[in-house]
């Protein structure tokens, strides 16, 4: 495979890991509602809860393979190409944040999140 | 303090940690993988090699504390909000290469730094949890 067609795919592998595992980690989340206590006991407790928690353990396993595909990317590429190449993620996330998480994404939050997705993408250059 | 001006207080934390802790963990990722060399492996083995190198290990350390203080901050408030709003770090990283690395911030850039600063300013303008059909204070 080219070097660029390299670069291409382990960004490719980044975005839907990284979209999988944000979305697993806020369903994860809800489930176990606002963390109020930040006391190292009570920690421990929801840590211990965390891990039993299979969209967390499943988050995790999507955030693995986006972790080690960003280290192969950076080995091969720029930072300044590494992060803006993966933006494509806000739009995706937005997107499924409304339908798979019934936020309500407002005409503010549509138009944040691609000002955002637009402007990373415009730092590598 | 109030229920809602302790929430948007401890989002205002959280996200200051989110943010940071990103910024720095992936710089330091980054410098230390350029002096491991290329790793583009299916084999674990490679990237536990790259563990030994202390800026991947430190870089590693300020990931996991970015991963459990971004789940903390999704507990209590909307992906669609925290993902643009932490989007912020970006900038951090083009200034602290401006300031610190002598990099030039070209016309893109600037343009991509004030496109950021807009997408936040909008989102941070939304309730921080819409999720289940509460809407929490801003």
């Amino acid at each position: 495979m080219n070097p660029d067609m390299t670069k291409w795919a382990i960004v490719a592998i980044i975005v839907a890991a990284t979209t999988a595992g944000e979305l697993l980690q806020a369903l994860g989340m809800r489930h176990m509602g606002e963390i109020h206590d930040f006391r190292p006991s009570a920690l421990g407790r929801l840590a211990a809860s965390l891990v039993r928690n299979r969209y967390i353990a499943a988050s995790f396993g999507a955030m693995a393979i986006s972790f080690f595909a960003f280290m192969s990317l950076v080995s091969v590429a720029d930072l300044s190409f590494a992060v803006p190449a993966t933006a494509a993620s806000y739009v995706f996330e937005t997107i499924l944040a409304k339908y798979v998480l019934g936020e309500h994404v407002a005409w503010k939050r549509w138009a944040g999140a691609s000002l955002v997705a637009c402007g990373v993408g415009l730092l590598s250059f | 303090m109030d229920g809602a001006s302790r929430l948007v207080f401890k989002t205002r934390v959280f996200t200051v940690i989110v943010v940071l802790s990103n910024v720095l963990g992936n710089f330091s990722l980054s410098f230390g993988m350029r002096r491991v060399g290329r790793v583009v492996s299916l084999s674990p083995i490679a990237y536990v090699e790259a563990l030994f190198n202390p800026w991947v290990a430190f870089g590693v350390a300020l990931l996991i504390l970015w991963t459990l203080s971004h789940m903390a901050l999704l507990s209590w408030a909307d992906l669609s909000y925290v993902l643009p709003v932490t989007a912020i770090g970006y900038v951090l990283v083009a200034l602290a290469g401006w300031a610190f690395l002598n990099e030039q911030i070209s016309t893109a850039r600037a343009a991509g730094i004030t496109l950021i600063v807009s997408g936040v300013v909008l989102v941070s303008a939304t309730p921080l949890a819409t999720f289940g059909g509460a809407e929490k204070h801003k």
